[in-house]
């Protein structure tokens, strides 16, 4: 879409733009940039200039199990809070939509989740899963040592799971609903008098109407994944027990900041840079376009 | 008040022009309305004018001055938009004296000026409100306060009335009429209405296809249209044009079926042998026996009168009858049409035939009684 | 429409009150840990009932994780990163969508590009240039050859450095830009007729205008960066003095492998205290949020 009225001082919208083009630079573009040159290069022990290993970081990278380990949590990771937040959100979005008395206290209350910090998250969910005190350590009661996230790999995964799925229910409710909303009164109208009734509209006529918003929300979910999951992993895992929950941005955190080696660190950095660029490629390139109605 | 000359005026988008070429002068203190259907590069022509569109070849001055490079608040215009364009974030008040303010007056100058020209459109008690609250025919006043209270050499309307409803049309109609017989501003005024154009205009500019196809006073337009295609546009219905050849011997046109439809050969005297479009009025049109046979196909009822729609010729011709008639669909009709009334057009290019003689079309019925206004 | 389905009406009732429970179970469950004691917090089962040492255990957070000084941080941060966003942004969206030049396209698609890469994927490029704002600007002189030497702008332990890579990012230009696009040509041209120049038309036209899109942007800003957590953890060293809220739970929570049990009622105690004005700014402007999360994302 394009302006037909537009103004001609150059000068003016140069300087207009000009704040926003210097932070994205100095903040974006030159450390992006930096990535990809610490990347192909290796500091020498001794100080001196970066000496130039063309794809021996990834090649170190990609040679370690660790990494492949964290690649294949991360994935995995995303997959289940992806597919339970968006499916527990379609659900409540569908029958919210039914518009029952009450049903805008739902619409106030389901995105709360998504206003806390994720570290605030990981502390609360910290706590109501720890094994020995808190809400759910009441099942060791009865099954002694069944939940235990601190030593057993699976219960820390279903944990972060659990509290990464929590946090964007309500976000991805609120787009659904929204979509929902969107839908023209009268196709839903056309499809009672055609005979369908409540849980056959949602089937028919609601979701693939909605599908696009889905499409949209994959994405930003495994999006959100990779990126969000930082505060949680850190607070209630710290990656652990024994890598069970070392996600790629936790790895690289520990490996650059911890560890100090910026180049493997950088080196990860942009795998994952290119596999979010990709994904969200994907997302514009097909997905938006085999799912649209017009 | 100011006059308005556009010199060779063209306009393109790209590769594609839409307005090939217009010259047209207006008089200080004319109120001129460019009338076309849409997408005839009327507003494209009006917002040249204003500013708003750079001008692609050609010139235009407002006042013995080239604007062609002036911005839009150095050429003194003001406008009124179709769908009004008011802020919708500020007052009645605030909307008609934002220019005011954007040239530096006092507030209390601003305060007098706006009431002064809200009293006269009658706005006075909405000033405070925001045009979200307002009425269709309200908005259209403060749009017009807008406009008036710069005191502009020039007035630009592009298709004002048209998001009104039919009576406020009418209504409003007529107070631009007056306000310019008060102010006496030049003003251009584009439509796609026709009935609007017949009523407002000083003068008519008819245009189709980013070419100008007549300029002229509603008179002229209505009853000398100088192309089948103004014939074509002017008037409710616009004039019955019949395909034929010209035989100026006797002084008739052949139809293609081979009836004859008899002209006037001394007011076209110089209409040789061989193809023409002769258009009539349906105002001109009498049922009567003997006259041109054709096929009636269905009747408009208009109250006082109706229009017949009939196929002769295989075309269809109109005829605006006094009183009721009752027909029935495929039922036979003859329609008389006076020699006189018959004008010709040149079957290739639809242009008036050259070579009429003088006054003519006296007796026609007057264009404006026929509107209804 | 008629529609006569009891069965199905009660189910939708039981399904959404089950629902509104679980999803807020956990924020429950941390207010109700937060008001008892030790003791009382660390039985199994723990109550589900509030107790009566609410305020002991806020007033022990408080003073434990510092938050007089770092609630002040938290708050500075979050009003400068949404203040920034919102005024460069109208700015830079101003420029594109109402200017035409050469430029435009491609200042629109480096723009839109870092919607694509959040802050958290590049921290540690940009963790280098924290610890040195001016450093791209050297390397460009260095690069064409120049030997001038530009002193160094160490943004680490500072509110610069915490506020200016958050507002790096283009989500606020995309919400102008989506709503610039709807503001009809005939009131620009209006305004133009008026004799309103560009700044004119920003200032008095289209700022006011946007009034619900800059409240909508200004409370999705506001949480996001109140909640950001990674960033200032690597750009902070001096904790005494710049620590944002959310750091201070890293310190809060045990060790994983202590001994002794955790003092989980002001752990939970700190964590209300963290989580409270995001969410009482998302209850307060609940509309302005929800609006914000649409159209931010799309």
């Amino acid at each position: 879409m394009e302006k037909r009225a537009t103004f001609s001082n150059l000068w003016l919208a140069a300087a207009l733009i000009a704040p926003q083009m210097l932070l994205i630079f100095v903040f974006f573009y030159w450390p992006s940039g930096e990535a990809l040159y610490w990347a192909v290069t290796l500091e020498p022990p001794f100080g001196g200039d970066n000496e130039w290993v063309g794809l021996l970081n990834f090649q170190t990278v990609f040679e370690d199990p660790k990494y492949w380990n964290s690649v294949r949590i991360s994935i995995t990771f995303a997959f289940f809070a992806t597919a339970l937040s968006l499916g527990v959100a379609a659900v409540l979005a569908l029958f919210v939509d039914r518009r029952l008395p009450g049903h805008q206290i739902y619409k106030f209350t389901f995105f709360l989740p998504y206003a806390l910090a994720a570290p605030a998250v990981g502390l609360a969910f910290r706590f109501i899963f720890s094994p020995d005190a808190g809400f759910v350590s009441a099942i060791n009661r009865l099954y002694p040592d069944l939940w235990n996230p601190a030593l057993d790999g699976y219960d820390a995964f279903a944990l972060i799971v659990m509290a990464q799925a929590w946090t964007m229910v309500g976000y991805n409710f609120i787009f659904f609903l929204a979509a929902l909303q969107s839908i023209p009164r009268t196709v839903n109208e056309a499809s009672a008098i055609d005979g369908a009734g409540v849980l056959r509209r949602m089937w028919d006529i609601q979701l693939p109407l909605i599908a696009p918003t889905l499409f949209f929300l994959i994405v930003i979910n495994i999006t959100d994944s990779f990126v969000n999951s930082f505060g949680i992993v850190d607070i209630t895992t710290a990656g652990g027990p024994a890598r069970a929950t070392d996600l790629m941005v936790y790895k690289i955190y520990v490996d650059g900041f911890q560890g100090k080696d910026y180049s493997l660190a950088a080196a990860q950095s942009i795998v994952l840079m290119v596999l979010i660029v990709v994904l969200t490629f994907i997302q514009f390139r097909y997905i938006e376009r085999r799912v649209h109605y017009s | 008040m100011a006059e308005i000359a556009l010199r060779g005026v063209r306009k393109s988008y790209g590769k594609t022009e839409v307005v090939h070429g217009v010259d047209l002068d207006i008089a200080a203190g004319e109120l001129v309305v460019i009338l076309g259907p849409s997408g005839c590069g009327k507003s494209t022509l009006l917002r040249m004018v204003a500013g708003l569109e750079t001008i692609t070849a050609g010139q235009i001055s407002i006042g013995g001055v080239v604007v062609n490079r002036l911005e839009p608040r150095q050429r003194g215009c003001a406008m009124v938009f179709q769908n009004y364009a008011l802020y919708p974030h500020m007052t009645v008040a605030e909307n008609i004296g934002y220019s005011l303010k954007i040239a530096g007056l006092s507030r209390a100058e601003r305060r007098e000026r706006v009431g002064k020209v809200a009293a006269s459109l009658g706005l006075t008690e909405f000033l405070e409100r925001k045009p979200g609250q307002l009425s269709g025919g309200q908005r259209q006043r403060v749009a017009m306060g807008r406009a008036m209270i710069r005191e502009p050499r020039v007035f630009l309307y592009d298709e004002p009335l048209s998001n009104l409803d039919a009576r406020l049309r009418v209504a409003m109609r007529v107070e631009i009429r007056k306000l310019h017989q008060r102010l006496a501003t030049t003003t251009l005024f584009v439509t796609h209405d026709q009935v609007e154009a017949m009523t407002l205009a000083d003068r008519i500019v008819v245009m189709n296809k980013g070419v100008v196809e007549q300029v002229g006073t509603p008179q002229d337009v209505y009853n000398r249209p100088e192309s089948t295609y103004v014939a074509g546009f002017i008037g409710a219905p616009g004039l019955n044009l019949l395909h034929g050849i010209a035989d100026s011997d006797r002084g008739v046109v052949t139809l293609r079926d081979g009836q004859r439809l008899s002209y006037d050969r001394g007011r076209w005297p110089e209409v040789g042998h061989g193809p023409v479009i002769a258009g009539f009025r349906a105002e001109v049109v009498k049922l009567a026996p003997a006259g041109l046979a054709g096929r009636f196909d269905f009747a408009e009822e208009l109250g006082a009168a109706q229009l017949i729609h009939a196929t002769i010729a295989g075309e269809t011709v109109v005829a605006h009858v006094s009183g009721a008639t009752r027909l029935n669909g495929g039922e036979p009709v003859s329609f008389v049409v006076d020699p006189a009334e018959v004008q010709l057009f040149d079957a290739s290019t639809g242009r008036r035939l050259a070579g009429e003689n003088g006054s003519a079309v006296a007796s026609a019925p007057g264009a404006r009684a026929m509107v209804p206004a | 429409m008629i529609e006569r389905t009891p069965i199905l009406d009660f189910m939708t009732h039981v399904l959404l009150v089950v629902s509104f429970v679980a999803l807020l179970m956990p924020m429950w469950i941390v207010f109700v840990a937060a008001t008892h004691d030790f003791h009382t917090v660390n039985q199994v089962p723990m109550p589900l009932m509030p107790g009566s040492h609410l305020f002991e255990n806020l007033a022990a957070a408080w003073e434990r994780g510092n938050f007089g000084r770092v609630m002040v941080n938290s708050l500075t941060v979050a009003l400068g990163v949404t203040g920034g966003k919102i005024v460069i942004a109208a700015l830079s969206a101003f420029s594109i969508v109402y200017f035409r030049y050469r430029l435009r396209m491609l200042m629109f698609w480096l723009i839109f590009i870092t919607l694509m890469l959040p802050l958290e994927v590049r921290i540690v490029p940009t963790y280098a240039v924290a610890a040195d704002a001016l450093r791209p600007f050297q390397g460009m002189l260095d690069f064409a050859g120049f030997s001038i030497d530009l002193p160094e702008w160490n943004l680490l332990n500072s509110y610069s450095g915490l506020i200016l890579p958050l507002i790096a990012t283009a989500t606020g230009t995309f919400l102008y830009r989506q709503f610039f696009l709807t503001v009809p040509d005939e009131l620009t041209e209006a305004a133009k007729m008026d004799g309103a120049g560009p700044v004119r038309f920003f200032l008095e036209v289209l700022m006011p205008l946007s009034k619900t899109n800059m409240a909508a942007l200004a409370t999705i800003m506001f949480v996001w960066s109140w909640n950001q957590y990674l960033w200032p953890l690597l750009v902070v060293t001096d904790h005494q003095n710049y620590a944002t809220a959310t750091m201070q739970l890293q310190k809060i929570v045990p060790g994983p492998l202590f001994g002794e049990p955790p003092v989980w009622n002001v752990a939970m105690a700190a964590n209300l205290i963290v989580m409270f004005p995001p969410v009482l700014v998302t209850i307060l402007l609940q509309r302005w949020f929800v609006r914000g999360l649409i159209q931010t994302d799309k």
